[in-house]
């Protein structure tokens, strides 16, 4: 569906004429993200994130798919294969320095697309299932950067997937055969890291279908937009492009200069320095953290050290971290308020800022060691984070009085908007 | 496109200014696309420990007349082979004008070496490793070495006689380091 | 229902949070913050004095302290550390030419296995080949040394600070920990993660090596010269990558101002935003 004022597709040379009577690919791009599609023109660039996440996905591809040509997934020589790269391939420092990087871009971009989407309800109807696929999205990248970390078998590669496993652990009855079928042993090993290599190839491309999946789902309502009120007449929007094509593209030449200066002049400062020593079964580093996208979710799983009811503590830590993102898959049904964006939701917004603010100091804490006073803080930032989503919200949003919405997207942007309101009396 | 939204209320000049500024936007992007091909395409060149692959040093005091080994030269097989007078006698007989690749055993041995005929295993034609070297292969219609793969005839001299293959058996840069040592590569 | 359900999981974990978080903040008033010899005696790692060459953008490797650092690991620390990831071929990149590299390799025993015999047989070295493995049966595990100075926080400050931070336990330790006396045959050195290193103080006297160049073998210069050796193991590729970033960052400023302008004329007539 889109807006009845959307421009159509008219080939003009021959040949594209006689391809869309073949293959309307052209016109499917031009709908998709051409002139064909009408956008809300009070986009602010929060909304960049989207693209800028979709660039990131393609960084991670191509580098990727080029560092396989190289490395060897073989417990014995997956380490130095690693090292190979860096030091003797063309250019291998550079793209792997770009894989390793690009992961943590890719993350920064998507919890800024996550915390956007938070702030301006950009989960709520009709666009719940734009978010559905999103939170899916998020959990595959979860998935693929944690493989991805354990492939070049340094000891925080090994440690990790040794932990990262153990949660499986955790499920009664059941857990340890699951734990022993995940690794194919009993421990990390080369069944292990093969079946990671494997799956590390695989899931950017289910990821890349999903993504096709979230934008067709976004085309169908069209894009939200900052104020929340939805599209009422052409004067609401400006089509794709070129308006957002030319600030999606200096928006991605604004991040590419920071991704670069990291890549080129502080590539391992993300890192972890045990990660440049071979994996040892023998002996674990004195402070094991995942990477630091990990932080805030390693968090809640520490949060929980004492058995409750008749809940082991590792159980609750496992499935309060599983818990702490699938809550998102019923954000659009735990805030009910009809309004969208936080900018009009004068309660709702102060929370937000206690999300985020909570967020950032169970990040800090998971990357901390397991020790007083970070428990105790993680504790009480863990049980805020439960509270907000589970609890504060369905009350929030029944109890508050939003402030006053602008009519249109227009009267925000320029003070009236004569048109609809002309509209609106006929 | 492009052009409906830049055309505004200014005409002439400014258009024509705010046009460039779009097309040099758009070209830098493409130089900047461009460039990073450079790097994803160079990768797949050889890696520097593949150029810096060693050369081989081989003890060549086994070998008897009429006897042959293979070596290993850039992971690749090398024939030594200790040439008998017959089979000398026998490649100097030849008229080199009747050649396909035109070349005399003097010229594809060391002086004063004429029996050490070392020549790369890897048949001109597309590659496989002719046989003649090992022990009990056959040597071919001319004595020298044979290609089961598509058919190619070398020589005593391993210069190609019938067959597919354009070329002789290519001779690699090596040394005598000794009597008894020759050093490939 | 979502909402009532919901409801009830977040107090669900709110309240086995809490309950952690009450029985650990009784534990946290009987044993009050951990304290540690660790924390108390542990010191961050610091730059020589004026730093090294290779610090900050536009730092870079040098060549002629790198080859005094190759002389120190040569001489002092290739008795018990490996060097595996380096190639003898690589040493071109700190300054020597073909024949000298050819001499260098050539000083090692490179083993190789020989399945016809089943022996372990060695030649000389080659230019192609790696540093061989070093066999050490004393007590303590000398890690390899090319990645070190990637693999521990700190860095080449780090090396330098812990081979110049060897030093007698201070008497108010002992007086605090008196269980945490060093043992015996481990050595006492406050940049160590736990303070006690198996490695004896490897740089012990000025003039340990003699720098065909010159500069005065102190034991601070040596501590220099070796940790950024180590540097440049790690990261033989680090000039390349400072100079390859300056032309990607200049090139995206220029584009990205280019499309910044772009953008700003596309959207001139829809002001407004």
């Amino acid at each position: 569906m889109s807006f009845p004022w959307a421009n159509d597709y008219k080939p003009s040379h021959p040949f594209m004429v006689w391809m869309d009577e073949k293959l309307p690919l052209p016109r499917f791009v031009y709908n998709a993200v051409g002139g064909g599609y009408p956008v809300p023109r009070n986009l602010n660039y929060w909304w960049n994130f989207g693209f800028l996440a979709l660039i990131c996905l393609g960084i991670q591809i191509v580098t990727g798919v080029i560092l396989a040509m190289h490395y060897a997934a073989n417990q014995g020589v997956a380490f130095d294969s690693v090292e190979h790269i860096m030091r003797d391939v063309n250019w291998g420092w550079m793209l792997r320095y770009a894989h390793a990087n690009g992961a943590s871009a890719f993350f920064v971009v998507i919890y800024i697309h996550i915390f956007r989407g938070f702030f301006f309800g950009s989960y709520k109807a009709p666009r719940e299932m734009v978010w559905l696929l999103g939170v899916v999205i998020f959990l595959l990248m979860m998935a693929t950067a944690f493989m991805g970390y354990v492939l070049p078998w340094g000891q925080m590669s090994f440690w990790g997937a040794k932990v990262i496993t153990g949660l499986f652990g955790a499920i009664p009855l059941v857990g340890e055969p699951i734990q022993h079928w995940l690794l194919g042993g009993f421990a990390p090993d080369n069944a292990a890291l093969n079946r990671f290599f494997s799956l590390h190839f695989l899931l950017p491309f289910v990821i890349v279908g999903v993504v096709v999946l979230h934008i067709w789902a976004l085309h169908i309502p069209g894009s939200s937009n900052p104020t929340g009120v939805e599209v009422k007449t052409e004067s609401d929007t400006v089509p794709f492009y070129p308006y957002f094509i030319a600030k999606d593209g200096w928006a991605a030449g604004a991040f590419l200069l920071a991704y670069c200066a990291m890549v080129f002049f502080f590539p391992n400062a993300l890192g972890h320095p045990d990660n440049y020593i071979p994996a040892n079964p023998m002996q674990t580093p004195a402070h094991i953290v995942p990477e630091w996208y990990f932080w805030p979710f390693y968090a809640i799983l520490r949060a929980f050290t004492q058995d409750f009811l008749i809940f082991p503590a590792k159980l609750m830590g496992v499935l309060a971290m599983f818990s702490a993102i699938l809550v998102w898959f019923l954000l659009p049904w735990l805030d009910r308020s009809p309004v969208r964006s936080a900018r009009y939701r004068p309660l709702y917004r102060k929370f937000f800022y206690a999300l985020l603010v909570d967020a950032a100091v169970l990040g800090y804490c998971g990357g901390s060691p397991a020790e007083e006073p970070f428990v105790i803080i993680s504790q009480i930032a863990a049980m805020y984070y439960f509270l907000h989503f589970l609890v504060i919200l369905p009350i929030v949003s029944s109890i508050e009085k939003p402030d006053p919405l602008p009519y249109s997207i227009t009267e925000a942007v320029l003070g009236a908007d004569d048109h609809a309101a002309l509209a609106a009396k006929a | 496109m492009a052009d409906e939204a830049v055309i505004g209320t200014e005409q002439g000049e400014g258009v024509r200014r705010r046009d460039f500024i779009n097309i040099a936007a758009v070209s830098a992007a493409g130089v900047g696309g461009l460039s990073v091909l450079y790097p994803l395409i160079s990768q797949m060149a050889p890696s520097a420990d593949v150029l810096a692959e060693s050369s081989t040093e081989v003890d060549i005091s086994a070998i008897k007349p009429g006897q042959a080994i293979k070596g290993m030269f850039r992971k690749q097989p090398v024939f030594i082979r200790n040439l008998t007078p017959a089979e000398i006698a026998a490649a100097n007989k030849v008229d080199v004008g009747s050649l396909r690749d035109p070349e005399t055993l003097d010229q594809r041995t060391k002086p004063g070496k004429a029996n050490w005929l070392i020549t790369m295993g890897v048949c001109t034609h597309l590659g496989c490793v002719p046989l003649g070297a090992g022990e009990g292969e056959t040597k071919g219609e001319f004595g020298g070495y044979f290609c089961p793969c598509h058919g190619s005839q070398y020589d005593t001299a391993a210069r190609i006689r019938k067959g597919p293959a354009p070329k002789n058996l290519e001779v690699p840069p090596y040394e005598f380091t000794s009597d008894t040592v020759v050093k490939i590569g | 229902m979502i909402r009532i359900f919901s409801f009830l999981a977040g107090l669900f974990f709110a309240a086995a949070l809490a309950w952690s978080l009450v029985l650990g903040t009784i534990g946290l008033s009987h044993d009050g913050l951990p304290h540690t010899v660790e924390k108390a005696f542990h010191e961050h790692p610091h730059a020589p004095a004026g730093g090294f060459s290779f610090d900050g953008g536009f730092g870079k490797f040098d060549n002629a302290q790198l080859q005094r650092g190759f002389q120190v690991y040569s001489e002092v620390c290739s008795n018990c550390h490996a060097l595996r990831q380096v190639a003898y071929r690589d040493l071109a990149a700190i300054g020597y030419n073909e024949a000298e590299i050819k001499a260098i390799a050539a000083k090692a025993q490179i083993p190789v296995y020989d399945p016809k015999t089943g022996e372990v047989k060695s030649h000389k070295g080659l230019a192609a080949d790696h540093f061989p493995p070093v066999v050490y049966a004393g007590q303590g595990n000398p890690p390899d040394l090319s990645l070190v100075a990637k693999a521990r926080h700190g860095g080449s400050d780090y090396i330098y600070s812990l081979l110049t931070g060897y030093t007698n336990q201070p008497a108010e330790l002992l007086k605090k920990f008196p269980e945490a006396k060093t043992p015996d045959g481990l050595h006492y050195n406050p940049y160590f993660a736990n303070l006690n290193i198996a490695m004896p103080p490897p740089l012990t006297s000025d003039g340990q090596v003699t720098y065909s160049d010159g500069t005065k073998a102190t034991v601070d210069q040596m501590a220099q010269d070796v940790a950024a050796f180590l540097m440049w193991t790690a990261e033989p590729k680090l000039d390349k990558r400072k100079q390859t970033g300056w032309t990607v960052l200049g090139f995206l400023l220029f584009a990205t101002v280019l499309g910044y302008m772009s953008y700003r004329n596309i959207w001139a007539e829809k002001k407004g935003h």
